[in-house]
């Protein structure tokens, strides 16, 4: 049996509910508010029922407009690279600075997209950083952590 | 009241206010344009430079600021499907698609006029019946209010679903769920956050919103890179169109605004519903007006279909001051912010204001005349200017997207977990959409959650847990009653298609 991609995601849904619902079922509420007419628990018990019923009225009834999707146009790889730079950027961003992270991260993304006119990767990453920088720290006195430029002394 | 007016028009027309509404409308602009970055945000930035200004000067700075984000996140909405904010979701349906048919110019101006039209309508509103219109808004209780987000959710899931209502209700539960991570409002108790600090105070809404818009949108583009429709559609994205607006266009406007400006302005008034539902409603609302023909043309870059959201959003921000300056009670996060502000110039808003300092109530509204009229001579002749952002190759736009979109949440946190949930969320929602998952109901659900969990805990706890409040009062019976009309139309229109 042949499942569409749209009854699977509905089921993962139902899965996703049943889950919230037990959750909700197990929240801690205070002793005096344990049988008060709503108490933390109300509200997630009502929406975990809720998502019950609609994914399993999806997932039930007959599919009239179903979404055909080719996964042949589909570009996987450039989207699994965009999606491991941007994983990367967020695991060193706060380890080696807002500024070198974000202008290596532009850097790599224009790379990877197939960008290859060299000068111009390099002004719309690190010149562009430095100036966005600059208008949100200099100008708006908007508060940007970057540890590395306040070790080097660029920032205070 | 003329009284009031001159003094308003005296003090809104000093040298010193023109040029702080000039600055306000065009920084605002700025600010909403970055995805991400709303007029709360935007307003909350001026706070510390109004503290040097007196009541009535910093006050008309951030309503200049307000009005210019508002239409910025129009503008990144239409140009980017990149709404910084809620309110300006609705204005991405059929904005963007004209964008991507060439006519990011024309839908821009349409934009301009529309929000010009809308927050100057309303604007006279606002001075005609700010008292009684206060009245109204105190009318409503809880049930009403719970019934009217129930109304709103409903309808948008409707109106945006293409035909696919239970995917869209889905979405619903989807964002009601997300809004209940963090601590509950009333008792402090954490929900959902699995002993992760990083979850106590709950999910943010520029987190969802950069995620399922902004970042989703962004690896959407990647992710169809071979589409070779898709890649047409990229193409016609570089090409502006012309700015002008043809006749029949401007017949449809001008059908259009006045009655989305009446529905912006009295959702507006509503505290808590706000331009997000107003331009919502309006949207819908305009959708059953029209003739079939125009009907099929909604989500595919209708006349109608922009101008209702961005009118109604413009005209619920007039409406939104209802509440602030006459009962003290903020319509809206925005204005929210905005009391945030008074009372550090130690002005308590409430019924009061109007005789311990009438020129702060006055000046404020006679200067929304003036800020619509300098956002329209500022935003229309930098139309082309603000849309060549459209220009840029996708293989420098995407990247960028994604570092605005990432800035945005390093900015607030400073912490990784949140880039890293917005990455989870984003490839989620990427998903989602390619099997037509529509993601502005879930982004409406996640911004009403708190508040409607809110109003249903008063309501049941009034009604002693038992379900009468959803009859007992005419004005919830009434918009609950339209809701189930809406659920029974859609269940009647698929029944009637599957025959």
């Amino acid at each position: 049996m042949r499942i569409s991609p749209t009854k699977f995601i509905s089921l993962l849904f139902l899965v996703l509910s049943v889950f919230y619902l037990y959750t909700a079922y197990n929240i801690q509420v205070f002793a005096f508010d344990e049988n008060a007419p709503f108490n933390a628990r109300t509200f997630p018990i009502y929406l975990g029922w809720a998502g019950i019923v609609l994914s399993s009225l999806k997932i039930i009834l007959p599919e009239k407009v179903t979404t055909e999707v080719n996964h042949k146009h589909l570009d996987y790889k450039s989207i699994i690279y965009l999606i491991i730079i941007s994983l990367i950027y967020a695991a060193v961003i706060l380890k080696i600075g807002y500024f070198i992270s974000t202008s290596l991260f532009l850097f790599a993304s224009y790379y990877f997209l197939g960008e290859r006119r060299w000068g111009l990767m390099f002004i719309l990453s690190f010149p562009f950083v430095a100036a966005f920088m600059y208008l949100l720290h200099g100008l708006l006195n908007i508060y940007l952590r970057d540890p590395f430029l306040k070790y080097i002394g660029v920032m205070g | 009241m003329i009284e009031g007016i001159l003094i308003g028009l005296s003090t809104a027309l000093s040298l010193t206010n023109i040029l702080m509404v000039m600055v306000g409308c065009f920084a605002g602009t700025i600010i909403g344009m970055l995805p991400g970055l709303g007029p709360m945000t935007a307003i909350a930035l001026m706070i510390p430079i109004t503290y040097g200004f007196d009541p009535s000067t910093g006050l008309i700075l951030m309503a200049g600021v307000y009005y210019g984000a508002v239409f910025g996140g129009s503008t990144s909405s239409i140009l980017l499907n990149a709404p910084g904010i809620p309110g300006t979701v609705a204005t991405a349906f059929d904005g963007y698609p004209m964008a991507q048919q060439g006519k990011a110019g024309k839908a821009l101006a349409i934009a301009a006029y529309s929000s010009f039209a809308g927050g100057t309508i309303s604007a006279i509103f606002l001075l005609v019946a700010a008292p009684s219109l206060s009245k109204v808004s105190l009318a409503f209780r809880s049930p009403d209010y719970f019934a009217l987000m129930i109304l709103g959710l409903t309808a948008i899931s409707a109106f945006s679903s293409k035909g696919q209502f239970l995917k869209a209700m889905m979405m619903v539960v989807l964002g009601l769920m997300l809004a209940t991570v963090g601590q509950d409002s009333l008792s402090d108790i954490t929900r959902f956050t699995f002993n992760n600090m990083n979850l106590t105070d709950g999910i943010s809404f520029v987190l969802i919103v950069m995620a399922t818009f902004a970042m989703s949108e962004a690896l959407t583009i990647i992710f169809r890179g071979k589409d070779p429709n898709r890649a047409a559609k990229q193409i016609s994205l570089t090409e502006l169109g012309s700015i002008k607006v043809n006749k029949e266009e401007t017949i449809k406007m001008a059908k259009t605004i006045p009655r989305s400006s009446i529905l912006g302005f009295l959702i507006g008034v509503l505290p808590g519903a706000g331009a997000t539902i107003a331009s919502f409603l309006a949207y819908g609302m305009e959708r059953n007006y029209v003739n079939e023909e125009e009907k099929q043309k909604f989500g595919k870059g209708s006349v109608h279909g922009l101008s209702a959201p961005e009118t109604a959003n413009n005209a619920a921000c007039s409406g939104s001051f209802v509440p602030l300056l006459t009962l003290g009670i903020p319509g809206s996060g925005t204005t929210a912010v905005m009391l945030g502000a008074l009372l550090g110039f130690g002005i308590q808003p409430g019924p009061r204001l109007y005789q311990t300092n009438p020129e702060i109530f006055w000046s404020v509204i006679m200067s929304m005349y003036i800020g619509m009229v300098v956002l329209l001579i500022l935003n229309l002749p930098l139309i082309p200017y603000i849309a060549r952002i459209l220009a840029v190759p996708r293989n420098y736009l995407i990247p960028l997207i994604l570092f605005f979109s990432v800035t945005g949440i390093y900015l607030m946190s400073f912490n990784n977990f949140d880039i890293f949930l917005m990455i989870g969320i984003a490839v989620v929602a990427t998903f989602l959409r390619l099997y037509d998952f529509p993601m502005p109901p879930l982004i409406l659900a996640f911004v009403l959650g708190g508040l409607m969990e809110e109003t249903l805990r008063r309501s049941l706890l009034i009604s002693d847990g038992s379900p009468n409040f959803l009859w007992d009062r005419p004005i919830t019976l009434i918009i609950l009653l339209i809701t189930i009309t809406i659920v029974g139309w859609q269940i009647f229109s698929t029944f009637r298609k599957k025959n």
